[in-house]
């Protein structure tokens, strides 16, 4: 049997003299390859199985509406005008934080990139007050600032700024030295130094700091909406929770999920613009 | 335009990097430094540049430089130190942007940098593009762009394959006959040093000091020629006895840390 399988290959190849053989190859995988729609099939599959599971009644609708129930709902929410309320509510909420974090988070870490002194000064404040879960500063800011818009916006604002400091820091840090050293040994200004090296080095650092800190803000606004706010996605989440219209809910659940993939779209779209270099 | 080096000393705290340094460099002349590995040779030529700051010494400035000339000491760097989100031609306008220029001379002079480098076409490539021999003719169109009156180069073949050296080495030697730029050349490689210096700088091992400065008496444009080749090939003979026991020692020297 074994001499009949190493015939066939025998009688195209020339024969090796004897005591030679081929190497075998050993390469290959461990490679990434595109897969273009596999994502696409798998999450189809999923709604699929989803929706058999509610129909078939293997699970309580009540629990976990099915995904023409979820669309039903949204269609709803869309129609009444609601939809746009809230989502327009977050929206403010999470715009006005994050610009509001960002600049700040910028600024405290270009300073603490380029000055030892503020390096010296913020280093230790930061590293002890990023890991506080910030959401439990609010009723501390509601204390401070009222029941209104300030709290929530600086909740936001204060998680927000924290993952932007740390990457604007260290992408300012690793900028290569010898570009400095370059600039420098053309009697290039301080300013120039800054706009035209340090800034653009330290670029791609910042957008992957406001990658993450897109997400903690879409996180802060809804648990901040759920403390104390009448409008907004999670206030409108809690509403259909207490409610028990878990249709409702799962309709304020896919939003924000849709909220998410379309900030990380503009951002993969400024970063595509800003660094085609790469 | 001269450069006058007097570094007394040179330490990083305790540990005395260069130890009586001087030199006169001419106009047009070309100095190469060479010595064994850690003497203090890019240590140097940042001291010549005011890149650094000598322990004790100076570096003066003897005469003024050309009318058009934008930054007398100016540098070539081993690694390039290209910006990869500018263009070839917006890295080699780097050095103008903050200088007052007449309407039409940035360009003019990155034109004629570029044209003088071979980089015409690649005003518009971005340096990955290139290979490494094309980056490092940026980093030469950079530093032409300024006019300079000294060129500090900084081992500027290394960091190429062998083919790219010579070649790179060749408009080297075609700019230097045409431009006649003073120049401090540091290099690991006596062929660079005898295809390209008029003079020889050896170090000692660290703390580096002046053992030798050995005269290339050959003009440069004869070197290639065979009738040279037994004078240079005696020539880097004795540059290597020079410093051998010494790179040997500084080897064992870098393995031991």
């Amino acid at each position: 049997m074994l001499e009949d399988t190493m015939a066939a290959p025998a009688a195209r190849l020339p024969r090796e003299p004897a005591g030679r053989r081929e190497v075998a190859f050993r390469g290959g995988g461990f490679l990434p390859e595109p897969k273009r729609y596999h994502s696409w099939v798998a999450f189809a599959g999923v709604l699929a199985l989803w929706q058999v599971a509610v129909s078939l009644r293997w699970i309580d609708p009540v629990f976990l509406p099915s995904p023409a129930a979820i669309c039903e709902a949204l269609w709803g929410l869309a129609q009444s005008g609601d939809l746009w309320k809230h989502v327009s509510v977050s929206l403010v909420r999470i715009g006005s934080g994050w610009v509001i974090g960002s600049a700040l988070g910028l600024v405290i870490g270009i300073g603490m990139g380029l000055s030892s002194v503020t390096r010296a000064v913020g280093m230790p404040m930061i590293s002890a007050i990023f890991p506080i879960p910030k959401i439990a500063l609010l009723p501390l800011l509601i204390l401070w600032l009222g029941i209104g818009e300030a709290p929530k916006i600086t909740t936001i604002a204060s998680g927000v700024f924290f993952p932007t400091v740390i990457a604007t820091f260290s992408g300012v840090d690793s900028v290569p030295r010898n570009l400095i050293r370059m600039a420098q040994s053309f009697n290039m200004p301080t300013s120039g130094i800054i706009w035209k090296i340090i800034l653009p080095s330290a670029l791609p650092g910042i957008l992957a700091g406001f990658r993450i800190s897109m997400a903690i803000a879409l996180l802060l606004v809804v648990s901040a909406e759920m403390i104390g706010a009448q409008f907004g996605i999670g206030a409108f989440l809690l509403t259909a929770g207490n409610l028990m219209q878990t249709d409702d809910l799962m309709a304020g659940v896919v939003m924000l999920s849709i909220l998410g993939l379309a900030l990380g779209a503009i951002l993969t779209m400024i970063e595509k613009a800003l660094l085609s270099w790469r | 335009m001269e450069l006058v080096v007097d570094v007394k000393l040179h330490s990083y705290g305790d540990l005395v990097v260069l130890q009586d340094i001087d030199l006169h460099l001419r106009p047009g002349e070309i100095v190469s430094v060479i010595g064994p590995s850690g003497c203090g040779k890019s240590t140097l030529l940042g001291i010549m540049g005011g890149i650094l700051k000598a322990t004790e010494g100076r570096v003066l400035m003897e005469g003024e430089p050309a009318a058009d000339c934008l930054n007398p000491l100016t540098y070539i760097f081993q690694d390039f130190a290209l910006l990869p989100w500018r263009t070839v031609a917006q890295n080699v306008a780097l050095p103008l942007e903050h200088h007052k220029l007449p309407p039409g001379e940035r360009e003019r002079r990155v034109k004629d940098a570029l044209q003088r480098t071979k980089l015409d076409d690649f005003a518009n490539a971005l340096p990955k593009q290139l290979s490494g021999g094309m980056r490092q003719r940026v980093g030469i169109a950079r530093a032409l762009v300024v006019r300079p009156a000294v060129l500090l180069m900084d081992e500027p073949l290394s960091a190429l394959d062998a083919q790219t050296r010579d070649l790179l080495m060749e408009d080297f030697l075609d700019l230097w006959l045409r431009e006649r730029v003073a120049g401090v050349y540091v290099t690991h490689n006596f062929g660079e040093a005898l295809r390209l210096a008029d003079r020889i700088m050896v170090l000692s091992r660290r703390p580096g000091r002046i053992k030798e400065m050995v005269a290339v008496p050959i003009p440069q444009r004869e070197r290639s020629r065979k009738s040279a080749q037994l004078e240079l090939t005696e020539l880097g003979n004795r540059l290597w006895s020079l410093i051998r026991d010494e790179a040997s020692s500084a080897e064992r020297e870098v393995v031991d840390a």
